[in-house]
This record gives C-alpha cells, structure tokens and sequence, in this order.
C-alpha cells in the first residue's frame, strides 16, 4: 500500500511538472490518469522496494555527484584519446567481481560502469561482470573497486 | 549577460564533444572501441547542450522538461549501449587488438 502512494504521488507530481495547464477540467483528467495508471500498476503487483526505491533517495544525490565527476573525467580522456595523432587506445576485456547481491544494485553498478566512456559493461554473470575497457589502466582504475563500494554502500 | 555567455560556451563544448564522438567513431577499430566513443556524445555533449538550453529558457515548466530529458537520457544511453555490446559479444564478435582477449582471471583486486 505504501508503494501504491508513493507511485501515485510520484505520477502527480510529474503530470503537474508536465502539464502546464492547472484548470478545473485538464487537473480532472491529469487525477483520471493517475489512478488508472496506478491501478493497473497495482493489479499487475508491480509494484516493490525496487520500483519506488524510497530507501534510494536520501543516499542518491552524494553517489550521483561523485559519478558525475567521473564521467566528466573520462569523458576528457576519451577526448584526449580521441584526438591524438595515433589513435591511444589498448582495449582490454575482463573480468570483475560483482559484489552486490539486490538486483537493483547490480544495475546501478553495471550502468554506472556504462556511463563513464572508457569502459562498457559486456556481460553480467552470477557474481560476475564481463567488462571492456579501452586501456588496461582504465579497467585497473575500475578494478580498485571505488565504484563498487560505493554502489555496495548505496544499496545498504 | 552572465548566463547567456555560459549557455554559448556549453553549447560550444557541447558541439566539440559531438564532434569528438563522430570523430572517435570513425577512427576507433571495432564496435567496442566505437561505443565508448559514442558514449562521449551520449552523457557529457547531451548534458552540455541541455544544460545551455536549460539557461536560455526563462520559463520554469520548459527547463523542468529538460530536466527530465537529461534524466531519462541517463537512464537510456547506458543500456542501450550495453544491449549493444551484450548482442555483439552474443554474435560472435570479439575486440580487434586486444591484448588478451577473452577472460582475464582476476583483476588486481581479485575475486
């Protein structure tokens, strides 16, 4: 029940984000389309600790400000890679351990990897990411497992 | 005056990280390598040329639609781009040039 509010609040509040017209009618149909959509969202049992991750947004923000900083990083290498005369890349593929156990976490991490160029998430294993990096030093950096713990400490 | 100077330089950036991307893609040697160049133009040079715009618009509903194209973007770039390598790796095609490619045992933080 708890997750079925929650849903619903969230939908409201992004349909009154969208809409832009706040008069009787439009904000009649806009609280239609809420319940119906939250209704299917519920009769299908959608609805869990990892379609609304409440338990996510108070530790979020801190984890999405230091992966910014890192895609912005990458990025300037890849551009840096990018524009040399020769072409400066050695791809690599590995393996990673892949610590996380909730399925939500998994994705956090395997995307967070995809996120920052330089290294791209291939595969996913049991308790394994099959991952290609474009030089050994990248995957190494990867491999020092700073963004795993991280990701570990978000889904705690 | 201020901002509208900074909306120019993002969307200026934002043009020389699109570039880059196009650029990467045509010199990188393989499908892999060509992904991670085209994941410049899909995180930084998107998030640059929104976040100009987001600085030119004066209305707030446009700039929280920005928002929530930057956030969905986020979302869908890394996916996309890992279906892709899932269903190249699936197909059979393996990174040209790599040092070894296939499975390195443990990395130095080791299982």
């Amino acid at each position: 029940m708890r997750y079925t509010i929650a849903m619903a609040c969230v939908l409201s509040l992004f349909w009154l984000l969208n809409s832009g017209h706040y008069n009787a009618a439009m904000l009649g149909m806009g609280a239609c389309s809420v319940l119906l959509v939250t209704w299917i969202v519920h009769r299908m049992q959608a609805l869990d600790h990892e379609s609304t991750p409440a338990h996510l947004v108070l530790r979020l923000p801190r984890y999405l400000g230091w992966l910014a900083l890192q895609v912005l990083a990458s990025n300037l290498d890849i551009v840096r890679r990018v524009w040399r005369r020769e072409t400066d890349i050695d791809p690599v593929v590995a393996r990673l351990p892949l610590p996380q156990s909730s399925d939500l976490g998994r994705v956090i991490y395997a995307n967070s990897i995809n996120l920052t160029p330089g290294t791209l998430t291939i595969d996913m294993g049991e308790d394994y990411l099959l991952v290609h990096a474009l030089s050994g030093d990248l995957c190494d950096a990867l491999a020092t497992d700073e963004m795993s713990a991280r990701v570990s400490e978000l889904e705690r | 005056m201020v901002l509208h100077w900074l909306s120019e330089a993002c969307l200026l950036a934002g043009s020389f990280l699109l570039l880059t991307g196009a650029l990467g893609f045509l010199r990188f040697p393989d499908i892999y390598a060509r992904i991670h160049a085209c994941g410049v133009t899909e995180t930084l040079a998107t998030s640059l040329i929104l976040v100009a715009l987001l600085l030119k618009s004066e209305a707030a509903l446009p700039q929280v639609k920005l928002l929530f194209i930057l956030l969905f973007l986020m979302f869908s770039g890394p996916t996309a781009s890992h279906a892709l390598a899932k269903a190249a790796w699936q197909g059979g095609v393996r990174p040209r040039a790599t040092r070894d490619a296939g499975e390195r045992p443990a990395s130095p933080a080791g299982r």
